[in-house]
């Protein structure tokens, strides 16, 4: 079956997908912790996990239903949606901001909808972001909100699964902008004890398939596994063990301890 | 993505009146419907549409599905013609009686014909979210009947409104899992179902229980439930010396008892009625979305948040809408009323005490807006969609009227 897809613009590389074949190409292992935007100090967290050594950060912007997540990810949004946190709330807290590593927005698609592709995008470059992962909008739907980002300068990242069939793989990598996502598993975010070999063979196809960064994402709970996943892969995002270490009441410092963490096992790989 | 399907061709005589055909190849009904999945979806959803083209063009499945709804379900269920409530007020009701129906609602049609094709797809397993239990209690009937094992999700504040369809679907051999984020509802089940989706769509289907969620669910349900349009409009035209009613009427949560007698008269002069819980009118509040999988009308506050839908009624207690109502609303063909709790409450009565039918909760807001707009349908000729039976909601009634009875 044949993909009929909307069309997108040539792009040139933006400033993330530069930034990280640069670290790359360099020899390092890519490192992007995800945190939920609005919860607590969550700016001083970005801070902190970007001074331990992440090469770029992924920031949850919440929303009121979120499929992709589990239950983790679902009580961090709850309690920042409960502390009032919006998208404008997160894009003001970010220009007060200077991470020095690129910014990926993570939400559901209408939030941007209900603002408009345009104004959306045109905010989020202005608050500093250079990516975007809408989880709920596959290529087919991709249309305007993919050209509202490419005029503002926003890198649309896009994923791909274990069952995703050889054709719809090769569009995503030829689509994706910044990197290209892998999830590691059938499922939601969440922590894993073991994550199996479709994470490997997915990420390897991945690899034959693209010159794009491949990051792998979903499960990955500890240093052991991102040294697993990042050895078939270029490089790891961690969410969920991040998150849960803030909701139990960790600050930035448990958020720079446990990212150092992975970027020495990451580096003595 | 710019050709038109074969049954809905662009430009084609009245685009009102050939509403309802299929959705363009992108699962549109106009601006509304589409497929906003994650990507790890987009081959079942895919794999689901090409198997439903597939089953509904071969005349062995529809003989296997038709005889299921017959002999099953029992299949066709009757037009009661209303003479008392008529009576009293002043206007010709008829009831298209999909409470007869085995499981007791029009719910039975679509999951019949999504488990049929379960089968075909070699899966057997079973997910759904339910809200007030009919689609759950369906939905655990239908893989009882063919041996698949079954989890419904259900809010935790519904598995308490309706703890005998909780009872019904553990009866049945179905897993009842607590929906326990959010507003604890439909919408928060809805969630709870996708996320399994996501992880066992290999072995299992989600057999959605309305006309809503990705392409092509919306199209496909409402084709399921189509049997009961086609069997309304001719047992209708019987009754009434060949005329089509002034009115077509049901109630709206997803949509898909309305989509389906709408379909059988969407092309003739009757004016098509939907009719919403004040606390739920997603069509009524007009603002277009994007969740569970569509763009359609959705309650939502000023960022674009889902709000939680409050009624009387689980079954309508979803803060969106099929795509397809959306349509219908936007060029036209079919309008969309709200009715308050208290109107719900009388209208289960009247019906109780005039015609000896006790309705479930979610058609008594279809009663409930024929007895509010009695005095404006004076001598017309009205047919409602008596969608379910009210067993479900007798305990819930029953502390409502504590002490009136
Ligand atoms: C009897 C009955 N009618 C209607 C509905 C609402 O669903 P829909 O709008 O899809 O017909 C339900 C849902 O539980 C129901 O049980």
């Amino acid at each position: 079956m044949s993909l009929d897809l909307p069309p997108i613009e040539a792009t040139a590389p933006g400033r993330l997908e530069t930034h990280l074949r640069q670290r790359r190409d360099a020899g390092a292992k890519l490192l992007v912790p995800y945190l939920t935007g609005g919860l607590g100090d969550w700016t001083e967290v970005v801070r902190a996990v970007a001074d331990a050594g992440a090469d770029a950060v992924e920031i949850g912007i919440p929303f009121s239903d979120p499929v992709m997540d589990g239950p983790t990810i679902q009580a961090a949004s709850e309690r920042a949606l409960v502390e009032g946190t919006t998208p404008a709330t997160v894009f003001a807290d970010l220009r007060r901001v200077d991470a020095g590593v690129p910014l990926v927005a993570m939400t559901y698609y209408n939030l941007v909808f209900h603002m408009g592709d345009e104004r959306f995008a045109g905010e989020m470059a202005e608050a500093g972001f250079s990516g975007m992962i809408l989880p709920d909008v596959p290529m087919e739907e991709q249309g305007p909100w993919r050209a509202a980002a490419d005029a503002a300068g926003i890198e649309t990242v896009l994923l791909a699964g274990p069952i995703t069939p050889d054709d719809r793989l090769a569009a995503v990598c030829e689509r994706s902008r910044g990197y290209v996502y892998g999830v590691n598993l059938m499922g939601v975010t969440g922590e894993r004890a073991s994550l199996g070999q479709q994470a490997a063979t997915l990420a390897s196809r991945l690899k034959a398939a693209t010159d794009k960064p491949v990051l792998m994402g979903f499960g990955v709970s500890n240093p052991e596994q991102a040294v697993e996943v990042a050895a078939v892969s270029d490089g790891v995002i961690v969410g969920t063990a991040l998150v849960r270490r803030i909701l139990d009441g960790g600050g930035p410092e448990a958020a720079h301890q446990f990212i150092a963490s992975l970027r020495s096992a990451l580096d003595e790989s | 993505m710019s050709t038109q399907s074969p049954s809905a061709p662009a430009g084609s005589g009245d685009p009102v009146r050939s509403a309802m055909g299929e959705p363009d190849p992108g699962g549109r009904f106009g601006r509304f419907g589409g497929r906003f999945v994650p990507e790890t979806l987009m081959p079942a959803c895919i794999e689901l549409e090409a198997a439903f083209r597939e089953a509904w063009a071969d005349p062995g499945f529809r003989s296997e599905l038709d005889g299921l709804l017959r002999d099953y379900a029992g299949r066709p269920s009757p037009v009661t013609e209303c003479h008392r409530l008529s009576a009293e007020l002043g206007v010709r009701v008829l009831l298209k009686r999909e409470d007869l129906n085995h499981t007791g609602s029009h719910k039975i049609n679509n999951v019949l014909g999504q488990a049929l094709l379960t089968r075909r797809m070699g899966k057997r397993r079973l997910v759904a979210e339910t809200g007030a239990g009919q689609h759950g209690v369906a939905t655990a009937t239908a893989a009882a009947l063919m041996g698949f094992e079954c989890t419904v999700y259900m809010g935790e504040v519904d598995m308490e409104r309706q703890k005998l369809n909780v009872f019904r679907m553990r009866l049945l051999g179905a897993e009842v899992r607590p929906a326990s984020s959010g507003s604890r509802t439909l919408k928060d089940a809805v969630n709870e179902a996708m996320r399994d989706w996501v992880a066992t769509v290999e072995t299992s289907h989600y057999c959605l229980g309305s006309v809503m969620g990705p392409h092509p669910y919306p199209w496909m349900v409402r084709e399921l439930h189509r049997v009961l349009g086609d069997e309304a409009r001719q047992q209708s035209r019987a009754l009434l010396d060949g005329a089509d009613p002034d009115v077509v009427v049901a109630c709206v949560g997803g949509g898909s008892n309305a989509a389906g007698i709408f379909s059988g008269f969407a092309d003739t002069a009757a004016q098509l009625v939907g009719v919403e819980p004040a606390g739920g009118a997603a069509v009524g509040a007009g603002v277009p979305g994007v969740v569970h999988g569509m763009a359609s009308f959705l309650m939502q506050d000023e960022w674009g948040q889902v709000e939680e839908a409050h009624s009387i009624s689980a079954g309508l207690d979803y803060p969106g809408v099929g795509p397809e109502h959306a349509h219908l609303a936007d060029i036209g063909r079919a309008t969309y009323h709200p009715v308050t709790d208290d109107e719900v409450i009388n209208a289960f009565q009247v019906l109780s005490r005039t015609e000896g039918i006790i309705p479930a909760l979610e058609p008594a807001h279809a009663l409930a807006w024929v007895i509010r707009e009695a005095p404006s349908l004076a001598g017309r000729t009205v047919l409602v969609n008596l969608s379910g039976r009210g067993d479900k909601d007798v305990a819930q009634m029953m502390d409502i009227l504590e002490g009136e009875l």
